[in-house]
């Protein structure tokens, strides 16, 4: 009987095509919304996890002026020298210190032009980032003493000068330089701040002071701390050795930061979770909007049909038949919104993590979720129709127009 | 007629409303209905004609009153047990003809066999059998809104015999319909007493519907006003 109860469920279903749509619609898009809140926030706390993997050891950032973190420096601080940098490694806690200065330039290759992020650094960055050189070859000793023109390029700057031909060994342009370029790095993907890291030409930073920009400032350092040395004594040491190096007296204040990154993760980590959580909590009121969707239009419907319920009774259904038949139904509605709205969720999220560039990772507890959350809204909301369905009495509900 | 009684009303009355709104709708209706009669009721609007088919239906209670039906008192059943003996003993045309929209003919005539509890095959094959006897073979895949209302009629009839009722009831059932359809109509329901014994009672307000049947019962004010055998017009 209960099977006999699904298809008759099935066959109004499909009887009143538009109705059931309308009905339906509020759950597919509150299981969509929650689906694809949840699979994307998951996502891009597993890029920050994964960005923050990446960054290998314990690694600091110094930059000039005392500002806590983000790009530029403020205030009048003095830049750093190339020379901090080698104090720096001289340092028992410190493994390498890599210099780094950043700039805006375009690249020209044959018709082709890029504006990208021109960095001067030295190997080390790149071993401290965990960024190996997919094709040819890293700076020499001697390049990167001398500032000779050469560059290693990303995969977004080599996909916009050369597609997918190989890029090494070719000449670009920068400013007015010629500059050859000795490598091409594996790709990496969009940083937790959301910017393309294969947007980047790297050259060696004596090249960057003097040919592009022209003084021998350099804007931050990358430190990665030895082995077994806490970053809490790394910070100690590196600031009382810039201290020193600054000159600032005692009772000063640095005019310099030392940034963990792993903070700066932790912290974006948090972020994202309070924004996840934020989100879902948005989608989950869409849900329970999609519910109280379904119980009015079955109530509409209760109405609606009240002569066919009319027909029902006077050929002899019971009024638990007729409240069974309209809680399966809604049951049936919400469960069919529920697998729509998963599908579309899961949609939604894989196009959302293709466009941010994060990992698609759908989890199967909140697809499960979502998919009980459908069901138990057809339960709770198709009860109070269902029963004011089977409540009416059978004479009225046959003389209704 | 030594044939047993089917429908014992006496002393049925019904009021609708409370105090100063109260309209008695029936006020003391006795009637006895045996097995194979062909009864006809008549009166004017308001007269409580439909408030008596509803009754005898068991659609609706007696306010007092005792309703024996095939023997048994069933004037203080519970919604659910006069469910019951609707599904199993009760046959309905209306005068609307009352069939679910966009669902087939044999879908229609199903639906008693559904709440009956038979198997589909089962129902498939009483419902083409029901609708072969009303004459519409051939039109069990149209839906009401592809008949006419002669056999939208038909196909209600088809339905309340599906079940194997014990009593036909029909409030109007020619009252949407021209006469030749009408004709049509009350010669399908006089076949059925005629050949298969089915107890039917009809309201009409239609003299030319009302002399298909064996007797006539008036109503006039929620009371019986006479009841008298008639001759039935030879038809057909
Ligand atoms: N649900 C109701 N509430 C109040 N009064 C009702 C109700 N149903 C019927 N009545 C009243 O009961 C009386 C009998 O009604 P009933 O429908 O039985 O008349 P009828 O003989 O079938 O009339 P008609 O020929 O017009 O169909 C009427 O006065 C009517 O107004
Ligand atoms: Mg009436």
């Amino acid at each position: 009987m209960i099977w006999e109860t699904v298809r008759l469920a099935f066959q109004a279903i499909l009887r009143n095509a538009l109705r059931s749509f309308l009905t339906v619609l509020g759950v597919v898009i509150g299981v969509a919304a929650v689906i694809a809140m949840v699979t994307i926030g998951q996502g891009s706390s597993e890029q920050v996890t994964a960005s923050v993997e990446s960054l290998g050891s314990n690694v600091l950032i110094l930059r000039p002026g005392r500002a806590m973190m983000g790009p530029g420096t403020r205030e009048d601080a003095p830049a750093f020298r190339l020379a901090d940098a080698e104090a720096l490694e001289a340092l028992s806690v410190i493994d390498v210190a890599s210099p780094v200065t950043s700039s805006s330039l375009t690249a020209v290759y044959g018709n082709a032009n890029a504006t990208t992020t021109v960095t001067g650094t030295d190997m080390s960055y790149l071993e401290v980032n965990n960024w190996p050189i997919l094709r040819g070859r890293g700076f020499t000793a001697a390049e990167e003493k001398a500032g000779a023109a050469v560059c290693i390029i990303g995969e977004t700057v080599r996909q916009t000068l050369f597609g997918n031909t190989d890029p090494t060994g070719e000449v670009i342009r920068l400013k007015s330089i010629s500059c050859e370029v000795a490598g091409l790095l594996q790709a990496k993907g969009a940083s937790s701040f959301g910017m393309d890291q294969d947007d980047v030409v790297i050259v060696p930073i004596r090249m960057m002071q003097r040919r592009i920009a022209g003084n021998s400032d350099v804007a931050s350092i990358r430190v990665a701390l030895a082995p077994n040395v806490t970053t809490d004594r790394g910070i100690r040491d590196i600031e009382a050795l810039m201290r020193e190096r600054r000159r600032i007296e005692i009772g000063k204040v640095d005019n310099f930061s030392v940034t963990d990154m792993k903070e700066i993760s932790s912290m974006l980590t948090g972020i994202n979770n309070v924004l996840t959580g934020l989100l879902s909590a948005v989608a989950a009121v869409s849900l329970l909007v999609g519910g109280i969707g379904i119980m009015n239009i079955m109530l509409v419907s209760v109405t609606e049909r009240t002569r066919e319920i009319g027909i029902r009774l006077a050929v002899g259904a019971q009024s638990r038949q007729v409240m069974t038949q309209f809680l399966i139904e809604a049951i049936v509605l919400s469960l069919i919104g529920g697998a729509l709205g998963i599908i579309l969720g899961l949609t939604l999220a894989y196009v959302g993590a293709q466009v941010m560039t994060i990992p698609f990772s759908p989890s199967l507890s909140i697809i499960a979720l979502a998919f009980a959350f459908s069901a138990v809204v057809g339960i709770v909301f198709g009860y109070f129709p269902a029963r004011s369905a089977a409540r009416l009495d059978p004479i009225e509900a046959l003389r209704y127009q | 007629m030594a044939a047993p009684a089917l429908i014992e009303l006496s002393g049925i009355c019904r009021t609708y409303g409370k105090g100063e709104a109260e309209v008695r709708a029936l006020d003391g209706v006795d009637l006895t209905i045996r097995k194979g009669e062909f009864v006809a009721i008549m009166g004017p609007s308001g007269s409580g004609k439909s408030t008596a088919m509803n009754i005898i239906g068991c659609l609706d209670r007696p306010t007092a009153g005792t309703y024996r039906f095939n023997g048994a008192d069933v004037s203080h059943l519970s919604r659910d047990q006069r469910a019951l003996l609707r599904r199993h003993y009760l046959g309905f045309v209306f005068q609307g003809f009352n069939l679910l929209a966009r669902t087939t003919a044999l879908e229609n005539v199903e639906l008693p066999l559904i709440y009956k509890g038979l198997p589909r095959a089962e129902r498939a094959r009483l419902a083409a059998e029901a609708l072969a006897k009303v004459g519409l073979q051939g039109r069990e895949h149209h839906d009401p809104s592809e008949l006419s209302g002669g056999q939208q009629q038909r196909v209600a009839i088809a339905r309340a015999l599906a079940g194997g009722p014990m009593v036909i009831l029909a409030d109007e059932p020619t009252g949407n319909l021209d006469t030749t359809r009408s004709r049509e109509i009350m010669g399908l329901l006089a076949g059925l007493n005629r050949d298969d014994g089915m107890t039917i009672v009809m309201v009409t307000h239609e003299e030319d519907m009302a002399a298909y049947a064996h007797r006539l019962v008036t109503f006039i004010d929620g009371r019986i006003e006479s009841d008298r055998e008639t001759a039935p017009e030879a038809t057909q």
